[in-house]
C-alpha cells in the first residue's frame, strides 16, 4: 500500500513537472537560430514590422484615416492587445483573431479595401502589433463566453485526421521532444506568431503553419479565416497562457 | 525541389528526363577558386569561416569570415570570396575591402543545396592568398512544406 | 522600394572600427526552382552591395543565388571624422536602391 502510495505520489510530482514544464520552440531551435531572432538587426521579420508600422500611420479609405487617427501611438495603445486575442467579437457573436480584428478595423473603420489574410500588409501589421506585447505575458480573455470556443478547438486539436490519421495531440502532446527526422518536434505553443520561417523565406501566420501541418498529415487544410482556425488558436493560446510573447519570432 | 520530394511527390515524374540544372562540383569550385586567384598558391590559415557544421535549414545559414589584418594602405586584405561544392553554381559572394574597412570581417545568410565543403580565400595586398574551410551537414526537416 | 533596415552603432570614436548591419527586403529568385509548368522560375537575385563614405567605396560585395532571401550583410569601416554613409544594392530587372546616412563621431 506504501509503496502504491509512493508511486502515485511520484507520479502526481512527475505530471506536475511535466505541466510546469512547457517550452517555447525557440528553446529547442540551433544557436544560430535564436541568434537571429534575439538581435533585431539581424530578424529578417523586423523588415515586415518596420513596414506595419508604415501601414499604422498611412491615411487609408474615403474619410484617410489611419491606425494611428484613432489608436495614436502603437507603442502605448497596442501595449498587451496581441497578448489577448483570439477575443470575443461582441459585433458579431463570435470569437475573432487578431488578424481578423486588423482586417475588420481597416474595412469597418477606415473604410479601406480589405486586407486579405495572409497577404503582406496584413501580416506587417500583425507583427507590429504584436511586437508591442513581446515579453510580455500570453493572457487569454477570461470570458466565459470563449469557452465553447476553446473547447472545440481543443477537440479539433485531439481529432485524427488525414491520411496519416494523426492528431495534433499525437504529435505535440504525446511525443513532443523527440525527434521527426532531423527536427525536434515542438510543444506547438504559438508564442511567436507572426514569424519568420526559414522553410518559408518570409514572414507567415499561425493559420499558415496550421496548413502546413495539416497538409503534412495528408489532411484537408481548413481555410485561412475558417472558425475551426479560430477555435483551435484559441485552444492553443490558452494551453500557452502564461509563457512569454515573442513576436516577432524566427524558426527553422 | 529536392530529389527526395519528387519521389514523394510522384512516382511518374522519375520516368521523365530529371530537370535538374547542373550542380557545382568539386571540380567547378576549383575552378572558380582559380579563377579568383589567378592560379597563384593559396594557403591555408590566418583568414577564419565561421559557419556551424550542423544546420537545421539550409535556406538561411549564417556565416562570417574574418581576417586579422592592420588594414593599412601598405598591408591589407583586398578581398575574400566564398565558394562552395555542391549548389548549383560554386560562387557564394565575394567582398572587397579597402583601409577604410577597419578590418576585413563580413557576415551574410546563404542558402546551401545539401551537406558540402564551403571555402573561404582571403586575397592580401602582397600578393598572396590565405584559405579557410569548413564542413556543413544539412539536416532535413520533416515536415517540408511547399 | 525595398524595405531596408540599416544598424549604426550609436557610439562611434574617430579611428575605431565599427560594424554596421543590413537588412533588405528580397526574394532572391535563385532561378533554379522549377515554376510548376515544367519551366523555371526567371532569377530574379540582388548581384551587388556597396558602401561608400564621403563618395569613397569603404566595401563592396558581389552576391550569387546562394544569398539567401530577405539579404543580411555585415560589414565593418573605420572613420576620422562625422560624414555620409550612402548603401547601394543593385539586381536583377534593373534593381538599384540606394540608402544615405549620417555617421556622427562623437
Amino acid at each position: 500500500m506504501r509503496h502504491v502510495l509512493a508511486l502515485l505520489l511520484a507520479l502526481q510530482c512527475l505530471t506536475a513537472a511535466l505541466a510546469q514544464e512547457r517550452r517555447s520552440g525557440f528553446d529547442d531551435m540551433a544557436r544560430e537560430t535564436q541568434a537571429m531572432q534575439r538581435e533585431d538587426a539581424a530578424n529578417p521579420a523586423m523588415l515586415w514590422v518596420d513596414e506595419g508600422a508604415a501601414i499604422w500611420s498611412r491615411p487609408a479609405g474615403a474619410q484617410g484615416l489611419s491606425c494611428a487617427n484613432c489608436h495614436g501611438a502603437a507603442e502605448a495603445s497596442m501595449a498587451g492587445i496581441a497578448a489577448r486575442y483570439p477575443a470575443w467579437d461582441e459585433g458579431r457573436f463570435t470569437a475573432i483573431d487578431l488578424a481578423g480584428r486588423i482586417a475588420q478595423c481597416r474595412e469597418q473603420r477606415q473604410h479601406a479595401p480589405a486586407l486579405a489574410r495572409e497577404s503582406e500588409g496584413l501580416l506587417a501589421l500583425a507583427a507590429f502589433i504584436g511586437l508591442q506585447s513581446r515579453a510580455m505575458p500570453l493572457a487569454p480573455p477570461a470570458d466565459g463566453r470563449l469557452q465553447a470556443t476553446r473547447a472545440w478547438g481543443e477537440a479539433l486539436y485531439r481529432q485524427r485526421r488525414g491520411q496519416l490519421d494523426l492528431s495534433c495531440a499525437q504529435c505535440h502532446d504525446d511525443n513532443a521532444g523527440r525527434r521527426l527526422a532531423g527536427s525536434t518536434i515542438p510543444q506547438a505553443h504559438p508564442t511567436a506568431y507572426p514569424l519568420y520561417r526559414l522553410e518559408w523565406q518570409g514572414l507567415g501566420s499561425l493559420q499558415r503553419r496550421l496548413r502546413g501541418c495539416m497538409s503534412g498529415v495528408r489532411a484537408e487544410p481548413f481555410a485561412y479565416g475558417a472558425a475551426e482556425m479560430i477555435a483551435i488558436e484559441a485552444w492553443l493560446a490558452q494551453r500557452a497562457a502564461g509563457m512569454a510573447v515573442e513576436t516577432p519570432g524566427v524558426r527553422p | 525541389m529536392t530529389p527526395r520530394r519528387l519521389i514523394l511527390a510522384s512516382p511518374a515524374l522519375l520516368l521523365l528526363p530529371p530537370p535538374q540544372p547542373a550542380r557545382a562540383s568539386a571540380e567547378a569550385m576549383a575552378a572558380a577558386l582559380r579563377a579568383f586567384t589567378g592560379g597563384a598558391a593559396v594557403t591555408h590559415g590566418r583568414v577564419t569561416l565561421d559557419i556551424s557544421p550542423l544546420v537545421e535549414n539550409g535556406n538561411t545559414v549564417p556565416l562570417s569570415v574574418i581576417m586579422p589584418s592592420p588594414m593599412t594602405q601598405a598591408e591589407h586584405v583586398r578581398a575574400i570570396a566564398i565558394f562552395n561544392e555542391r549548389n548549383p553554381q560554386p560562387h557564394v559572394v565575394s567582398a572587397r575591402f579597402s583601409p577604410h574597412s577597419g578590418q576585413a570581417m563580413l557576415a551574410t545568410n546563404i542558402r546551401l543545396a545539401t551537406s558540402q565543403t564551403i571555402v573561404a580565400v582571403a586575397a592580401l595586398s602582397d600578393g598572396s592568398f590565405w584559405s579557410d574551410s569548413a564542413q556543413v551537414i544539412v539536416t532535413l526537416a520533416a515536415c517540408l512544406e511547399g | 522600394m525595398a524595405r531596408v533596415l540599416i544598424n549604426i552603432p550609436r557610439q562611434i570614436r574617430a579611428g575605431e572600427t565599427f560594424a554596421i548591419r543590413t537588412l533588405i527586403q528580397h526574394g532572391m529568385e535563385s532561378g533554379y526552382r522549377p515554376d510548376g509548368a515544367g519551366g523555371v522560375l526567371a532569377r530574379d537575385i540582388i548581384t551587388s552591395f556597396t558602401a561608400s563614405f564621403e563618395g569613397e567605396e569603404v566595401f563592396g560585395l558581389e552576391l550569387s543565388p546562394a544569398v539567401a532571401a530577405n539579404p543580411f550583410i555585415t560589414f565593418s569601416m573605420r572613420v576620422q571624422g562625422s560624414g555620409t554613409l550612402r548603401l547601394r544594392w543593385r539586381g536583377d530587372g534593373g534593381f538599384d536602391q540606394s540608402e544615405v546616412r549620417q555617421i556622427i563621431v562623437t
